[in-house]
């Protein structure tokens, strides 16, 4: 029988350390919505998110309530809208008006983002993947829940170059489209690597083609847990501390997957996996810089960061492996700079790097996320980095991911608000000796080499 | 149907066991199991209930629990036993 301990313990990881599930995502196939009359394909769309979505936010609140504990977003993924807008949109603008639909499908479902506008490119671009890129920009404009995420190498197939070059561009145009409100649009765009089809965690979600029709992703967070549970055996060498980041992780990781099982059976839609994040918040107590920093850092970033990152995201995979029957997703350690408390003021005292955030993506579970950059970045420098990320996801067999800000009107030493979840964020220094010729050479990089590993 | 674990955490006071059970025994909600200690004046109890025969819906009882401790000066929390055994059993 469980005791006053256990529940004691339980209770004060969801009131004291900021404990809570961060989504759960349906993921819904809009393959069967394909047609070639633009206005049949979105009211088809429309009406099969509006039809299986209905009831994922008043599920997701009973859920809260029956166990008391906060799950904080229910989103939505669909298939990538390249594939389904294919036949029906000629432009860009025809794109837009999906997007739109996209948009009006999560308001009125009540989600707080839906993710999939998107296109997976890793090889080569069809013409309507290239379509759905260029309608990025206005599409992020004119929407307010629909987030963008383009798929740009994979370990298999090597790095669309022509790709990176145009989501250089793209990236700045968002950021143009959006500066009324600090550039925004780019907070919902992400460039990747060996995307995953089952992410649940936004701006990279969508319901890739290798899904069922509808399935339901959880993902987990809890980096305030981890924290404490590290304040109890500062001094322990690095089994125990291994150790103890291990139990937590699967502590967390059981309610997730409890979450993931019991909206499954209420919405009747097969439960996907249970994605092991540690997700951070703005919020203070809620952050992965805080748990490298218990670890014996002075400041996220300072030398030995890697290995702590290293440490943690593969010591949160080993216990939450065994906490859930299905796991999948983007798993291991967010490193997102805005989102994290820790990390922005990581970032102010001068102890984190445009650079060091780079080696850090190396070992953790995305990429350079959440970054805000001087509004001026050439968007060849842009493709530069999302070239760089690229080839450490390709080369290391891991997913990576871009999210660069280039906020217009904004330079180093500025910060910037983009409010809610998504945080605030100090103008970071992009290194200013240029890469456009080596952009600029089109084509692809191949696939690596599968032995020889050094 | 799993049990409901309901806590109940704050500073100690006259009746608060009573006002409790009181309220669970209107809504049939059989009481298996208590266990409490209080540490420098701070009352600190769970019980195991059973709320298979109470007609009173799951939502009503946690709002309503939460209002009576207020009233009282404490917080009580009615979750489902679920939540603790998966993050304390293998």
């Amino acid at each position: 029988m469980i005791t006053i301990l256990e529940v004691n313990e339980t209770n004060k990881m969801i009131e004291q350390e900021k404990l809570d599930v961060r989504t759960i995502t349906l993921g819904i196939s809009l393959l069967d919505c394909c047609d070639p009359d633009l206005d049949t394909l979105n009211r088809n769309i429309y009406d099969k998110i509006t039809r299986l979505a209905k009831d994922l936010v008043s599920t997701g609140r009973e859920i809260e309530l029956d166990y008391g504990i906060p799950i904080v977003n229910k989103r939505i993924s669909v298939t990538p809208i390249a594939l389904v807008g294919g036949r029906a949109c000629r432009s860009p603008e025809d794109f837009v008006e999906v997007a739109q639909t996209l948009d009006r499908a999560a308001r009125d479902t009540g989600v707080n983002f839906l993710g999939g506008y998107s296109a997976i490119v890793s090889k080569g671009m069809t013409p309507a993947d290239e379509t759905l890129i260029r309608s990025i920009p206005a599409a992020l404009a004119s929407t307010e829940r629909v987030c963008s995420s383009v798929n740009v190498g994979s370990t298999k197939t090597g790095i669309n170059m022509d790709a990176v070059k145009l989501m250089g561009e793209v990236v700045r145009e968002t950021a143009e489209a959006t500066k009324e409100h600090n550039s925004l649009g780019c907070a919902k765009l992400v460039v990747l690597c060996n995307a995953p089809d089952d992410n649940p965690f936004m701006a990279g979600a969508f319901h890739g083609v290798s899904e069922a029709d509808a399935v339901i992703n959880v993902g987990v967070s809890g980096p305030g847990v981890i924290k404490h549970a590290l304040e109890g055996i500062r001094g322990e060498n690095f089994e125990v501390l291994c150790e103890t980041v291990k139990r937590t992780a699967f502590k967390v990781t059981r309610a997730g997957q409890l979450v993931a099982q019991e909206a499954s059976e209420r919405l009747g839609i097969p439960f996907g996996i249970v994605d092991l994040s540690l997700a951070p918040t703005p919020s203070v107590g809620d952050s992965v810089a805080g748990i490298l920093e218990e670890m014996g850092l002075e400041s996220a970033g300072a030398p030995g960061t890697t290995a702590a990152l290293a440490l943690l995201n593969d010591q949160v995979k080993k216990g939450g492996i065994m906490a859930s029957s299905f796991v999948g997703g983007l798993s291991g350690a967010f490193i997102p700079v805005s989102e994290d408390q820790g990390m922005i003021d990581a970032v102010n005292r001068g102890a984190l790097t445009l650079e060091k955030l780079e080696a850090m993506t190396c070992v953790c579970s995305v990429g350079l996320d959440m970054i805000a950059i001087p509004g001026d970045t050439p968007a060849s420098t842009i493709s530069g980095i999302i070239a760089d990320e690229a080839a450490i996801g390709m080369i290391n067999q891991k997913t990576t991911a871009v999210r660069l800000i280039p906020v217009i009107g904004k330079d180093v030493g500025d910060t910037v608000e983009f409010g809610g979840l998504l945080g605030h964020a100090p103008v970071q220094q992009v290194n200013r000796f240029g890469c456009a010729d080596f952009i600029n050479r089109g084509g692809r990089i191949p696939a690596p080499i599968h032995s020889f590993k050094n | 149907m799993s049990k409901t674990i309901i806590t109940v955490v704050g500073k100690d006071a006259v009746g608060i066991i009573a006002k409790v059970c009181t309220y669970l025994a209107d809504n049939r909600v059989n009481v298996e199991d208590i266990s409490q200690t209080i540490v420098q004046d701070y009352f600190n109890m769970m019980m195991i209930v059973d709320t298979s025969r109470s007609s009173k819906p799951y939502a009503d009882m946690v709002t309503e629990l939460d209002e009576l401790g207020d009233g009282i000066g404490v917080k009580i929390r009615c979750q489902r036993e679920d939540i603790f055994t998966k993050m304390h059993r293998i």
